[in-house]
């Protein structure tokens, strides 16, 4: 599945900050990047998500210059960026391990890109004075990087990126070190901060949440490819492989034959019977040989109610009470099922071994390629 | 993700760009070394197999009579004399390389076991004697082995050596000068792998009933097996090749591959056999350094 | 952990006086009133005001330190390039380079000044710059020192993160200021560490000065190594006992700096 086909149809209207075309980038017989095509647009916030060595680093790596596609184009702002070497290209990169020079001192570190550019000395003082206000860390400046916690270093290191104002700052996994409560934290205030600044940020990571929480657009990358690129929601909602719903949240898959059937809809016939689709995307002619749906989206009914329509009896195998929510595990026929539901009362909770009858609203339904 | 780029930082570098910096900054020591070393060792093997002049230069015809004579087939018949000096020469080696281990490693559990407060102070203790002159430490056992200094008279009462006379030169003294100068060389690979060890290992081994050595074969040696062998090549392959200690604190009756490569050259001016013999103290230390970094490529051993 | 036991704390009392006998010892006798061997014949500091109008010691303390210096000077920057070479860039042999550096770590030092004294004799016929002297000593020196010095720093260099260098790039850092402004701070640890490795190796070696020096380059060592020969030893102690000092000295105040500067790469 190559990348042209995920691209987003709105063209011309909104201006690119980069534009990559089939970019192709091998280790050896490790394939990184098999033409990979994207345009991630001027202020958006851009997440590249995927499990580690889906090549997501690497797109990175190109995109920043520090590493040579074998193949295609990158284009930054509307330049070639293929001859900018890295020093030149309009973009900083806050690195996952910081990479804060460990000789300098905080300020030195951010003003390090000033110098390299041979600012007048009064404009580097102000610009770094200013993103040291801006990043709330002023009191750090004469500290060396040895003498910061991982928050700190954090903020230094976008600090450092953001002095030199770049027109796209590139974000290599900028939060996986840190533990989970500071986190959470970082994910909002870089979130406002992109706002505020209205930079175009590229984030990679393999946090499904930190990229659903954060970004305007997802691009789900797997073995060198992009998956499927979208908002948080489309990711979400309507998976389009079987990839992409596994890696993003949960998902009961059924293996399925798909046919129309005369209302518009599509009929998937399972093994737990025939269910009908509906809200499948304008693309007829993909096969679709799996429907899949989120746990939370299915229906749990006690008692028998046979005989309705998208529907299909289970036993209640065991279940894990999880404050605002209950994860059932149910068994129907050979095929497990996971179910979330919400706990809106006190009561009513299913039993080990009983038989309930689980509903798959038709508009929850997805289709998946194989 | 496998990082084996076809660029240098951010620059994209043809082949012509990458040789030309690597020329720039490892050529110099590369040509340096290959001048001031590859060619005269070369130069030393290609003499080992010339014939000595009549006024100590070389002369032609190419021949393998310096091996030969190394071997014990002289001129004069079968003469066990260097092949003693070779084998005295891998035994005192290996003597000194078990000794060391054996002084070594109870040192080295000292130092782990101290806290971290005296840690510091008790390595720098074992690395001053290293940073000093060998031939100055070497010296002063002279002073203590003579005759009536009580470490002579001492071992005379415990029958080493001969009443009155000073207990060098000797195997003795030769080996206590080395051990005494090639510890540290022990003790700091050691120490390395001992200060990074599991204890809870031990713990445990011992929790499931093993006795002291079975914990020590089981639990602890296994995780100091690469300190082992560092410090086991650093103190075996010089002291095989020592010369000052043997010259020292040695007579003829302990004369190792040095001082008979030191004789051919100084006083015997016998050039070619000089080289053999050299030539094959440095066999014997690139085969060493060969088997030893094949193995210790596994454990990087080595900085 | 258990702190060490009587017994484990006996055997290394008695290796640390194993270790220090000799250095005590000439220490001790360094105020020794004989003039000849090795007998007590009480206490005097006569040793070291005669080592002032020592001449040859004088000029063996000279020839040391210059042939320190210079030699040392050299194979900080052959072997720092190196390091940086082998680390950075990848060409047809670094793999067999990486392996043949630990070979002049490992040859015997009389293999090494003989070979180097029978290859300056062969070329010396040609070039007479190579004749016996403090040149050929620099030379000799160097040979051995560049190994130690490119190891030292190319383990600091692969230490680095190299983010780091990537960093400055992306910040705006050509490829020579990434190397002013990142590389070369950052390695400078490693590159004083192998040099006063390098300094101290060359203060103490005798051998292969011994071999390739000539009228009037005689250095401290070959000076020590004759006076024992011929027996010949009281201020001999003395000078040993600056030598030791100052060893002791450079010792303890660098393992103090590197502490207090809590660089995680130490010498070996």
């Amino acid at each position: 599945m190559q990348g042209e086909r995920h691209l987003e149809p709105q063209k011309c209207s909104v201006p690119l900050a980069v534009e990559v075309v089939s970019l192709l980038r091998q280790f050896g017989s490790v394939v990184a990047l098999s033409g990979v095509s994207l345009e991630i647009r001027k202020g958006e916030f851009f997440s590249l998500l995927g499990p580690s060595g889906c090549g997501k680093t690497t797109l990175l790596r190109v995109i920043a210059g520090l590493d040579l596609p074998d193949g295609g184009l990158i284009r930054i702002s509307g330049r070639d960026a293929a001859e900018i070497p890295a020093h030149r290209r309009p973009v900083n990169t806050v690195f996952q391990s910081y990479a804060l020079f460990p000789h300098l001192t905080v300020s030195d570190n951010i003003a390090f890109g000033l110098r390299m550019k041979k600012i007048a000395a009064a404009e580097i003082v102000d610009r770094v004075q200013r993103v040291l206000a801006l990043m709330q860390i002023t009191e750090l400046a004469t500290r060396k990087p040895a003498q910061l916690s991982g928050g700190q270093k954090q903020r230094v290191a976008l600090a450092r990126a953001l002095v030199n104002e770049p027109e796209v700052l590139l974000l290599d996994e900028p939060l996986g070190a840190l533990d989970l409560q500071l986190r959470r934290q970082l994910q909002v205030e870089l979130h406002q901060l992109q706002r505020k600044l209205g930079i175009t940020f590229i984030m990679v990571t393999h946090d499904q949440e930190e990229a659903l929480v954060m970004s305007d657009r997802i691009a789900v990358m797997n073995g060198g490819k992009i998956e499927q690129l979208g908002s948080a929601r489309e990711i979400y909602e309507r998976p389009r492989t079987r990839f992409v719903a596994q890696f993003i949240g949960q998902c009961n898959l059924f293996k399925a034959d798909v046919r129309p059937a005369n209302n518009g809809d599509i009929l998937a016939r399972t093994e737990l019977g025939e269910f009908s689709v509906s809200n499948v995307s304008k693309d007829p002619t993909r096969p679709g040989s799996f429907m899949a749906i989120r746990p939370e989206k299915i229906q749990l009914l006690g008692g028998a109610t046979c005989g309705m329509k998208n529907s299909f009896a289970a036993r209640i195998e065991g279940f894990t009470y999880c404050g605002a929510e209950t994860r059932y595990r149910l068994l129907a026929g050979q095929q497990t099922v996971n179910v979330v539901v919400m706990n809106r009362e006190a009561s009513a909770v299913f039993q080990p071994g009983e038989t309930v009858q689980c509903l798959l609203p038709a508009e929850h339904l997805i289709l998946l390629d194989a | 993700m496998p990082e084996k780029r076809q660029m240098h930082l951010g620059q994209q570098l043809t082949r012509a760009g990458r040789w030309s910096r690597a020329g720039i900054t490892s050529g110099p020591a590369a040509l340096w070394l290959g001048i001031f070393l590859a060619l005269p060792l070369a130069a030393i093997l290609a003499i080992s197999f010339l014939t000595r002049g009549e006024y100590g230069g070389v002369e032609l015809p190419f021949t393998f009579d310096s091996y030969k004579r190394l071997a014990g087939f002289g001129e004069l018949g079968f003469d066990s004399l260097y092949p003693v000096v070779l084998g005295r020469s891998l035994a005192l080696g290996m003597a000194t390389a078990v000794l060391c281990l054996a002084a070594a490693l109870p040192l080295a559990f000292f130092i782990a076991r101290l806290s971290e407060k005296y840690k510091g102070a008790a390595l720098t203790l074992v690395v001053i004697p290293f940073w000093t002159n060998l031939l100055i430490r070497t010296y002063a056992w002279q002073i203590l082995f003579s005759p009536n200094r009580w470490l002579t008279v001492a071992a005379h009462s415990l029958g080493i050596g001969t009443a009155g006379e000073a207990l060098y030169p000797g195997t003795l003294a030769v080996l206590t000068g080395m051990v005494c100068d090639f510890l540290p060389f022990m003790v700091l690979p050691l120490y390395a792998s001992v200060e990074k060890m599991d204890w809870t290992l031990a713990e445990a081994a011992a929790d499931l009933g093993a006795d002291r050595w079975r914990v020590f074969r089981h639990a602890l040696l296994p995780q100091i097996w690469p300190g082992l062998g560092a410090g086991f090549i650093l103190v075996f392959l010089p002291a095989t090749g020592q010369f000052v200690i043997p010259d020292l604190l040695g007579g003829a009756k302990t004369a190792m591959l040095g001082n008979v490569i030191q004789q051919q050259f100084a006083s015997s001016r016998d050039w070619p056999f000089g080289s053999a013999i050299a030539a094959v103290a440095l066999l014997l230390v690139l085969v060493g350094l060969a088997i030893f970094q094949r193995k210790g490529s596994k454990h990087e051993v080595l900085p | 952990m258990r702190r060490p036991g009587w017994f484990l704390s006996a055997i290394a009392a008695g290796l640390y006086i194993f270790l220090y006998a000799p250095i005590v010892v000439i220490i001790v006798f360094s105020f020794n009133a004989a003039r000849f061997g090795t007998v007590w014949e009480g206490f005097t500091t006569k040793w070291y005001g005669a080592l002032l109008h020592d001449s040859a010691a004088l000029s063996a303390t000279k020839n040391t330190l210059l042939l320190a210096l210079v030699s040392t000077g050299i194979a900080t920057l052959l072997g720092s390039l190196l390091a940086f070479g082998l680390t950075r860039f990848d060409f047809p042999g670094r793999k067999i380079f990486d392996r043949v550096l630990y070979v002049p770590v490992f040859v015997p030092d009389i293999v090494l000044a003989t070979s180097l004294l029978l290859f300056y004799s062969l070329v010396g016929s040609f070039i007479p710059a190579l004749e016996l002297g403090m040149t050929t000593m620099i030379l000799g020196h160097v040979t051995f020192q560049i190994s130690f010095v490119a190891i030292v720093v190319r383990a600091r260099l692969a230490g680095l993160d190299p983010a780091l260098e990537e960093a400055a790039r992306d910040l705006g850092a050509g490829e020579w200021k990434t190397f002013l402004h990142v590389t070369l701070p950052l390695m400078l640890p490693g590159v004083l560490a192998g040099a006063m490795l390098a300094f101290t190796l060359s203060l103490d070696d005798f051998i292969v000065s011994f071999f390739t020096s000539g009228p009037g380059s005689t250095t401290l060592p070959i000076l020590i190594y004759s006076s024992v020969k011929r027996g010949l030893t009281p201020d001999i102690n003395a000078l040993a006992t600056l030598i030791i000092l100052i060893s002791v000295l450079a010792t303890v105040s660098l393992t103090w700096l590197q502490k207090n500067k809590q660089d995680p790469h130490p010498k070996k």
